[in-house]
């Protein structure tokens, strides 16, 4: 690096060690002042973990290496001691309280008071004013949950506009947001720069990355592989890509060829209603079928009713007012609980198996155990042997990486999590198993793994229905993909049909 | 690449007999030791207390009679421990439990005492009605969705209440003798007394049944550890498990050794013993047991696998209301009298027991041999200190302090493992 350049901000050589894990190895990060700096890198690559230690959420002494900002070096002890810098980091799940107003939320933990009492003319009238810099137009006494995700997002960066900030750190801005709210948020972005404010943002979406950044550093497994100087747009999102993942995107996926014999499932018609809004349908007449040894895709963006028809299929496990006809193997089956899904021989891993797949503080061999526990069982009495020998024969076969099943699941790698899922669901002895973002949070490495126990269960003659909102990730593993927008199926494309281009017209594609 | 089959023996922990060859597995960095000092730090607390208490008092501590009052005095709390670890480790709390206590001594009251019914019948039709409250009670709590925390402190005013109607406000006794005598009462000496030198006589059943219990803890044992030896799991080596099973037969033996040189087993213990191995074997080996920790574990993954949430936290109430009678019993058969106050802060008791026994605040961990546990360090502070003739506020002072610091010590514990990441 020149030695003149004018950096805000450098981290040199961290390394972060969790039980067991490595989560950053040796990592240098150099944001130079008045840019925005983009950080690129798969799930799992050790982002959210870098910009962590600088947050000082893993406060000084918990990682090696250092930090300097303005010319300082920095031990931040905790959140308060890094904001009092200027640090401000905005986390992918929102920190709004929903019942409190946006200007409460503004000033939340930095109150303005006078003699000790909240000042509200002050509060409200300071708020109005952030509102304003943010292009916001709300009124400030708006509670936090009446107004929508991308509106949160602003209040959370006028939030941190109220602390002074100098480095703002955004985790995933955009990942909830929609096309005009991501533009208007990365035009924020934008200005705030022209002000002299600088922003790291961690983001999947390399179109962005393209339109916003003047810099861009890749991690990948724990490592900075390089940072890349983005002015002159010389940089491709191909470029990028090789360098998150290492290796050309051919081989990111084990070659697979499918046998696909007997439609197994079908479902029909299929209506769901939201629970909270019961008017409001999120999935509408959808059709779906699904053949053994197949693996279909299930392709749409964030709130297209993917999981919503999946969860409902199983056992009725979501949603209010649902009609529709289930065929299993042709025959009209009634699922009206996850135990008669499962007695049909239906399964569903869920997308978020830290709240709902595992019992984390519980060890592999009773998670494994879990949905099947009948075929351990005689009158009710486990047979506990049998029970780790099970559990045993899964580890060794999916390699997870554990000095045993009786380790807790709580500390595995997000990987190894998913090999305990997928190992309970297989234990059931599934006809169909439906995958729901299968590979979220994991590292590469475990990706590969995770797809080639998905096609040995399609050769094992069941149906995969996999959900993903990674469009290679259905391109490379799918040998058929169903597309859904605003809770409809709007389009089914064979594997050799389809292109990301295709299948984002399909979920983008309005209700006619 | 994702099948790479090991076919090698499982992973064993450092000190664990090594059967076969392999590597030796890599030790989770602060894991499994401190795990381990969590879930046995109760019992070292409970010795140490027991030490502190038997050098404060001479030993009167330890004597027969006083274990055998330990044991008779404190029981109805341990068996409402029972049904209250199950309810903590699925996620719930039980307040009304004491009350429940209360109106179901009454009802026994007026069935013998004021109806004259025979003991058997009106013990059933007491039982019924503790079962019919659990009903209640987990009616609201698993179909209807009311927090525990509500109902049953609903329930712990509705059950006062009716336990002032049934008795028209004042005590119903005496109690027939036989419910009396298994609230109070010693197993007859069937075969007589034996000379134990030195520790004079002592009843031969109460010796025999206490060589039996030895002789049947270490054959299952045994048993248990060869057959998971045959599944080629880790298990204790050789040495350590002769170690606990010897420490295991000292502590029954002086227990059961000091009560035949008293009068003999209390019925309760028998009853006590006979809920512990059975409850024990419950939530241990069994489906229902299996899925209470899964729900309490986390909730929203139990559903997800098929499990009958709802079904299983209804009969979990239901088994708190029966165990509430039995120690709705117990208590009036021991004061021979069932009373409006009786039962007043027993589920404190209970839940006290249940978190100093290692249970987590937030379900999905406990275990009953803990609730027991905890069980018994309050009470020998209650009677330790009785005997040293500390007065009633510092008892309570230092049982509020054992409380906080075993749950502190809990929670530091876990902290320290990182559990759940």
């Amino acid at each position: 690096m020149d030695g003149m350049t004018d950096h805000i901000l450098q981290m040199r050589g961290i390394t972060k060690t969790f039980p067991g894990v490595k989560a950053l190895q040796d990592v240098n990060l150099a944001v130079r002042r008045g840019e925005i700096h983009a950080i690129c890198g798969e799930n799992g690559a050790g982002k959210s973990t870098l910009m962590k230690v600088l947050s000082g959420v893993y406060p000084h002494g918990s990682y090696d290496g250092e930090i300097v900002f303005e010319g300082e070096p920095c031990r931040f002890s905790g959140i308060r001691d890094s904001e009092r810098r200027g640090i401000v980091i905005i986390h992918q799940e929102l920190a709004l309280s929903p019942y409190l107003s946006i200007a409460e939320n503004i000033f939340l933990g930095n109150e303005r008071t006078r003699r000790g009492l909240i000042d509200w003319n002050r509060t409200n009238a300071e708020a109005g004013a952030l509102l304003e810099r943010v292009g916001l137009r709300e009124n400030p006494v708006t509670r936090a949950m009446d107004i929508g995700v991308g509106k949160q997002q602003l209040v959370e960066i006028a939030k941190a506009l109220s602390k002074q900030v100098r480095l703002l750190i955004l985790d995933e801005p955009t990942a909830a947001l929609n096309d005009e709210d991501s533009a208007h948020l990365l035009g924020l972005l934008r200005e705030l720069r022209d002000e002299g404010i600088t922003s790291v943002i961690i983001s999947h979406k390399l179109n962005e990355i393209k339109a916003i950044a003047d810099s861009t550093t890749i991690i990948r497994d724990g490592r900075t592989i390089e940072t890349l100087d983005m002015a002159g747009g010389e940089v491709s999102e191909d470029r990028i890509i090789s360098g998150m993942v290492g290796r050309d995107l051919e081989h990111r996926f084990p070659p697979h060829e499918s046998t696909v014999g007997e439609e197994v499932l079908r479902i029909e018609d299929w209506t769901v209603h939201s629970p909270a809004q019961p008017e409001r349908a999120v999935v509408s007449g959808a059709n779906l079928t699904l053949r053994r040894g197949e693996i279909v895709g299930l392709a749409g963006l964030m709130g297209a009713g993917r999981t919503e028809l999946a969860m409902s299929v199983f056992g009725r496990s979501y949603g209010v007012g649902i009609s529709g006809r289930i065929y299993k193997d042709g025959k009209e089956i009634h699922l009206r609980s996850v135990s008669e899904a499962i007695d049909h021989k239906i399964a569903y891993a869920t997308e978020d198996r830290k709240r709902y797949g595992l019992n984390l503080i519980q060890d592999i061999q009773r998670n494994v155990s879990a949905a099947a526990l009948g075929k351990l069982s005689k009158g009710g009495w486990i047979d506990g042997n049998e029970e780790y020998k099970v559990a045993d024969g899964f580890r060794a076969d999916m390699n997870i990486k554990a000095p045993s099943v009786l380790a807790v699941t709580g500390k595995l790698s997000g990987g190894n999590q998913q090999k305990v899922v997928l190992s309970k669901w297989i234990f059931t002895d599934p006809d169909v198993l439906i995958l729901d973002e299968p590979t979220r949070g994991i590292d590469v490495g475990a990706k590969y793994e995770i797809y080639t126990i998905i096609n040995q269960l399609a050769d094992q003659g069941r149906a995969v229905l996999v959900i993903s909102s990674e469009l290679p990730e259905l391109l490379g593993l799918c040998d058929r993909i169903y597309a859904m927008s605003a809770g409809r199926i709007t389009g089914e494309v064979p594997r050799a049909d389809a292109t990301p281009e295709r299948l984002m017209q399909f979920m983008t594609k309005e209700k006619e | 690449m994702a099948h790479t089959s090991s076919g090698k023996a499982p992973a064993r922990e450092a000190g664990a007999e090594v059967m076969s060859g392999g590597p030796p597995p890599a030790k989770t960095p602060g894991g499994r030791f401190s795990f381990n000092l969590r879930e046995s730090g109760i019992y070292i607390a409970f010795a140490a207390i027991i030490v502190l208490f038997s050098i404060l008092t001479d030993g009167g501590l330890l004597s027969p009679q006083n274990i055998s009052n330990i044991m008779v005095q404190n029981s109805y709390i341990l068996i409402l421990a029972i049904g209250m670890i199950l309810i903590i480790i699925a996620g719930h709390i039980d307040l009304s439990v004491g009350s429940v206590v209360a109106v179901s001594g009454a009802v026994s009251a007026v069935l013998m005492v004021d109806m004259g019914m025979p003991w058997p019948p009106a013990l059933l039709i007491t039982l019924l009605v503790g079962a019919l409250i659990g009903a209640w009670q987990g009616y609201w709590i698993a179909y209807f969705g009311i927090p525990a925390f509500i109902v049953t402190l609903a329930g712990m005013l509705i059950f006062r209440a009716l336990t002032l109607t049934v008795l028209g406000n004042q005590g119903i006794g005496p109690f027939p003798d036989e419910v009396r005598t298994l609230a109070n009462g010693f197993l007859p000496g069937f075969l007589g007394n034996v000379g134990l030198g030195p520790l004079g006589g002592a009843d031969l059943v109460t010796l025999i049944i206490g060589l039996s219990i030895v002789a049947g803890i270490v054959v299952t044992q045994w048993r248990a550890r060869q057959a998971r030896l045959g599944y080629r799991q880790q298990v204790d080596a050789l040495p350590l498990f002769a170690l606990k099973m010897v420490v295991a037969a000292a502590v029954v033996l002086t227990v059961i050794v000091q009560l035949a040189r008293f009068k003999n087993l209390p019925w309760v213990l028998v009853l006590l013993a006979a809920l512990v191995l059975g409850y024990t074997l419950l939530t241990t080996r069994t489906v229902f047991g299996r899925h209470i920790y899964a729900i309490g574990g986390n909730l929203h993954a139990a559903s997800l696998s098929g499990i009958k949430v709802k079904s299983v936290t209804f009969w979990l109430f239901v088994n708190m209301g029966v165990l509430s009678a039995v120690a709705g019993i117990i208590f009036a058969g021991r004061l021979n009298q069932a009373g409006p106050t009786a039962g007043n802060s027993f589920e404190l008791d209970a839940i006290a027991a249940a978190f100093i026994g290692g249970a987590a605040v937030q379900g999905g961990v406990g275990k009953v041999v803990g609730a027991i546990t905890g069980g018994l360090i309050m009470a020998v502070i209650n009677n330790g200190m009785s005997l040293i003739g500390a007065p009633s506020e510092q008892v309570m002072l230092f049982k509020g302090l054992v409380l906080l610091v075993a749950v502190a010590f809990d929670v530091w514990a876990k902290r320290r493992a990182g559990a759940g990441g």
